[in-house]
């Protein structure tokens, strides 16, 4: 199959970055874009661009049906539809295939299943991949809670079902605690969502967020691309990944690897997909969930292993096999680590909407940035706060550190609050140097360091 | 008089309270939404709502004045 001319359906830094392997290709691209982004660098980067609708997202970037005609009346075969909006939306991406384009993804049934909380729980413990031990179908009562969390073991977090956004949730580290709060979250649960199912979790106590990149063909091949580790975080927002993973033993890495083969292997997976993983401090690792997309960081990955995943995506969706399908011969060098430059504030962390009046990286060797934005533009405040992913690849981990605090020193932003100085503190702590830090680091460090990001 | 101000540029998410309603100080009067986090916005004294300059869905610039409340 020949693909010559791909829309691309989403905007910022990774509809360039899709658009650049696209060139390198000699595919031509077609740009969708809001009344927001009619100056964006995206748009003037395709080789054709049509405005999609207003600023707010459910008018522009997600109307599957208008960018599904748009692609068919510009003569674009496929739809690549980056992270974010419509990438994971398995009604989309039938309709896609309906219309008779490539959907540059899995397969939708494959996004429905892994998109379901319980469905892909259910199915990778099936597949013998592991889970976080808990109660699905809930506890109904104080004694089946009791006798439920002896078995999961403590500490455990007592949720409700419908509950969201750290609602209904309470750790509780022994019998006692489970016995005070069952009734208390049961009745919460009642008030605040009106149904009081409530059910038991293992709570996985100093967690490190590691995940792994995998890639399936039509033909039935499935490899890894390694693992990233994306503990650094706040808010569950990534802000920090680093590929390898510190602090990771060859026997455990090993084994998430292969846990994530057999996870892709159990839903016959097909194009590039990440399986995230949460591993405890005592090494036991278990399935947090599988994002049927290309991922934010996925940089890191290509800096390690020198492949383009994009092109990768682009082959497999022609129905060709993966580019390597020996496992043997995907290898890395080095150490990469990617930070997500946000426009907010470094202290209270509000948004920072507003003009980049100066966007100066400086001396950027060895530094690959893929920005959505240029010097002089807006960053409006309708899409989400990411300025520019700044990927630093190095011989090793001391040194990418080392290139990423010079790098840091000297790049200039004026216009809007960035989190910069964020990085540049951060990086220099003793809990990222020693690299065995877990999902809480960032929020504990900042928590000591506080007022001290000051501009 | 207190005007309730937007810190931030965004489009308005909620919008809390009525003309009319009594207020208290750090009472959340309208909710923003900007670079996909919504942004509570706050009375910092206590009063009367006189009036409410904007409705679900409007854009906001920083600085706009969203209600006045009266003590």
């Amino acid at each position: 199959m020949t693909l010559d001319k791909i829309l691309i359906a989403n905007r910022g830094e990774i509809a360039l970055r899709i658009a650049k392997t696209c060139k390198r290709l000699g595919v031509s691209t077609v740009a969708i874009y809001s009344e927001a982004d009619r100056e964006a660098p995206f748009v003037k980067e395709a080789d054709e661009a049509f405005p999609i609708g207003p600023p707010p997202v459910p008018q522009s970037y997600l109307k599957a049906d208008e960018i599904i005609q748009l692609a068919i009346r510009s003569g674009a075969q496929a739809i690549h539809p980056g992270y974010g909006f419509l990438s994971e939306n398995a009604g989309f991406a039938r309709k896609v295939r309906e219309a008779g384009l490539v959907f540059i993804g899995p397969d939708a049934d494959t996004i429905e299943q892994m998109g379901d909380k319980i469905e892909s729980r259910k199915t990778m413990s099936a597949a013998g991949v592991p889970v976080v031990p808990g109660t699905e179908a809930g506890v109904a009562t104080l004694n089946e809670a009791l006798q439920a969390a002896e078995k999961i073991g403590y500490p455990v977090m007592l949720k409700a079902s419908s509950g969201g956004g750290g609602i209904g949730m309470v750790l509780c580290h022994d019998e006692q605690a489970l016995g005070q709060q069952f009734q208390t979250v049961k009745n919460r649960s009642k008030a605040y969502f009106g149904d009081d199912v409530v059910f038991l979790e293992k709570y996985i106590e100093n967690a490190r967020h590691i995940e792994v990149q995998i890639f399936g063909d039509i033909h039935g091949n499935i490899v890894h691309l390694f693992e990233r580790n994306c503990s650094v975080q706040r808010r569950n927002q990534k802000v920090i990944e680093e590929s390898p993973s510190p602090s990771l033993s060859a026997d455990l890495r090993e084994k998430l690897l292969s846990s994530a083969l057999e996870a892709a292997k159990a839903v016959h997976y097909k194009n590039a997909g990440t399986v995230e993983f949460i591993v405890g401090g005592d090494d036991n690792f278990y399935f947090l969930e599988m994002n049927t997309r290309l991922q934010v960081e996925h940089p890191i990955t290509e800096e390690v292993t020198g492949l383009d995943l994009v092109e990768w995506q682009i082959e497999v969706a022609k129905g060709n096999p993966l580019p390597i399908t020996d496992q043997n011969a995907i290898r890395t060098t080095g150490h990469a680590i990617e930070y997500r430059l946000y426009a907010e504030d470094p202290n209270t962390f509000m948004p920072s909407p507003g003009s980049l009046q100066i966007l100066d990286w400086g001396h950027a060797d060895h530094v690959r940035i893929d920005a959505g934005y240029r010097e002089g533009d807006q960053v409006t405040p309708f899409y989400d706060p990411m300025i520019a992913k700044v990927i630093i690849h190095a011989e090793d981990r001391a040194q990418a550190i080392e290139r990423s605090e010079a790098f840091f020193a000297q790049v200039q932003i004026e216009g809007l609050k960035t989190n910069l100085p964020l990085f540049s503190d951060f990086i220099d702590s003793e809990e990222f140097k020693r690299g065995d830090y877990h999902t809480k680091v960032l929020s504990e460090w900042l928590k000591q360091h506080k007022g001290e990001l000051a501009k | 008089m207190t005007e309730v101000k937007a810190a931030m540029a965004g489009t308005v998410f909620t919008v809390n309270v009525s003309v009319g309603d009594q207020v208290e100080t750090g009472q959340v009067i309208v909710v923003l939404e900007s670079m996909k986090m919504e942004i509570p916005v706050e009375t910092e004294s206590a009063g009367k709502v006189t009036s409410i300059n904007v409705q679900v869905g409007d854009f906001v610039n920083e600085e706009d004045v969203l209600a006045i409340v009266e003590e």
